[in-house]
């Protein structure tokens, strides 16, 4: 996209930049959000919780202006090529990363239930797994504000690890919970919040095939590298 | 509907592989060829307008030419139908193949020719006499018909030319009475009037407002039930929403021919992506 020459018309050139810087501006925030509501989580951080939920309305607000600005920008200039393709991306960019927002919300509201149990158990699986989630999160942006096809392509490979620790985590919450059905509400908020986790970086994985097909006018292939199923790990838990 | 936009868009590329074999075939849509150009060279005197031109116009299909100012675009449309020929110092090399005939060889039946490739220019032409005779004229060149043919062939022309119902009270008057959509669309009447196969059209709405052009472009997309058309446009829109395929010129090579749907979402060439975006330094 980059190596392409500007625009004739600069203000067309300058739109084009703007909604790039949004979506950027945007990722930026959801990226504070998901840190927030990870202290939270790891440290029983209430202070970062309340932070984490505050962010959301501020991520709802920039999700509405980049839909309002390619209604704008489809309408007046008829974008064609990968101005098409990077217009109709952010808006579906911006729609993935309203939905990070609103689980890294989710999970700084866990953790505020959470911090009322004192866990007889560590949550390194959990801390690893959000690490990932978070740096998959900022690649990905980069992605976006860079229009850079690799760092996408990078996310995209990237999504299996954290796919694998999910699995990881499900089961070892699940012996934990057979173990001591006192431990059953917590174990069920952290599951939820791993799989809140595991959702941000299935849709850091959808902005980098999005981001991939604007840029390079390719699509990446239907099947994302995938761990082990955490379903498919229930029914051999049961059958062994 | 963005989300049904991107999908297209995406199913486009997972087509490209074999847009990308049929580009080497010099043409992006499978079937039957009307025209086929090969090797084309032209030139105004020493001048090459056009560069090894390889480019099929799909039968009963719209093929798009695009191409900043000078590309040769026109150049081409000009080669199809021997338009060359009226000026000295201007020759083609190579082949333009119709029905097994190369339309290029010495000898060819101009008269014939044109009839069977129909040309439309940028500006209505109407000749200074009745809307009936501005028909009739060009027909009685290659055909005697008796007054009920003439009479009949001129009510089918006008008619798939979308004109016949504002026009069948006034078929006497003089056609420069028509305003100039309407001329347009007599234009068109007269060159289907003589049943060609081809239509060229170059650059035929860029003289007019923008309800008569969408009548042409509803026109094309009638006609192109019977006829094959190749259509220059300075309109990128218009290739667009008139188009089958496209092709992109520029410096007189064809530097990328596509489906309109993929030269407008996932163009392969830079120099096509730079000049259908407005980026062309």
């Amino acid at each position: 996209m980059s190596d392409l020459a500007g625009h004739i018309v600069k203000s067309y050139e300058a739109e084009l930049k703007r909604l790039r810087d949004l979506l950027v501006e945007m990722g930026g925030r959801v990226e504070a959000q998901l840190a927030a509501a990870t202290t939270a989580v790891l440290e029983f951080d209430l202070d970062s919780a309340t932070r984490a939920v505050e962010q959301d309305p501020a991520v709802d607000a920039l999700e509405r202006e980049v839909e309002q600005f390619v209604l704008r920008l489809l309408a007046l200039r008829q974008p064609v090529a990968q101005d098409l393709r990077a217009i109709v991306a952010a808006l579906k960019v911006s729609s993935d990363l309203e939905r990070i927002g609103d689980y890294a919300a989710n999970v700084a509201k866990r953790s505020i239930v959470l911090s009322q149990f004192s866990l007889p158990f560590k949550l390194s699986g959990l801390a690893n797994m959000t690490r990932l989630v978070q740096e998959n999160l900022k690649l990905v942006v980069d992605a976006v504000g860079d229009g850079d096809a690799d760092k996408a392509v990078q996310v995209w490979r990237g999504d299996e690890a954290v796919d694998d620790i999910y699995t990881a985590i499900f089961r070892e919450l699940v012996t934990y919970m057979m173990e001591d059905a006192r431990s059953i509400t917590p174990c069920t908020h952290l599951l939820f919040i791993a799989k809140n986790m595991e959702r941000i970086g299935d849709h850091a994985t959808n902005i980098a095939e999005i981001i991939h097909f604007a840029t390079t006018g390719e699509s990446l292939p239907e099947q994302r590298p995938k761990g082990e199923s955490p379903n498919y790990a229930v029914i051999r838990h049961r059958s062994s | 509907m963005s989300g049904d936009l991107f999908m297209e868009a995406t199913q486009n590329t997972m087509q490209v592989g074999t847009a990308q074999a049929a580009a080497s075939k010099a043409t992006a849509i499978d079937g039957p060829v009307r025209v086929s150009i090969r090797a084309l060279n032209f030139f105004y005197g020493t001048n090459r307008a056009l560069k090894d031109i390889d480019l099929d116009l799909p039968e009963k299909r719209v093929t798009g030419m695009i191409g900043p100012s000078g590309c040769g675009k026109s150049t081409l449309l000009r080669v199809l139908n021997r338009m060359f020929d009226l000026y000295p110092g201007q020759r083609a090399t190579g082949e333009v193949m119709m029905d097994g005939l190369n339309i290029l060889a010495p000898g060819i039946d101009l008269n014939a020719l044109r009839s069977r490739i129909g040309m439309v220019f940028q500006k209505p032409t109407p000749f200074p006499m009745s809307i009936y005779e501005n028909i009739a004229f060009g027909v009685k060149l290659h055909e005697r018909l008796a007054r009920a043919e003439m009479d009949a062939r001129v009510e089918w022309s006008l008619t798939r030319a979308a004109l016949w119902t504002e026009v069948k009270d006034r078929l006497h008057t003089p056609a420069a009475g028509l305003s100039g959509g309407q001329q347009q669309r007599l234009c068109i009447a007269r060159t289907i009037a003589t049943r060609p196969e081809v239509i060229l059209l170059d650059e035929p709405t860029s003289a007019l407002d923008p309800i008569s052009t969408l009548k042409i472009e509803e026109l094309i997309d009638e006609l192109k039930r019977d006829f094959t058309i190749a259509i220059v446009t300075h309109n990128m829109q218009q290739a667009a929403r008139c188009a089958d395929q496209v092709a992109f010129f520029y410096l007189g090579e064809l530097v990328e021919v596509g489906t309109a749907s993929q030269m407008f979402t996932t163009p392969r060439q830079r120099r096509t992506q730079e000049y259908i975006t407005g980026r062309f330094g």
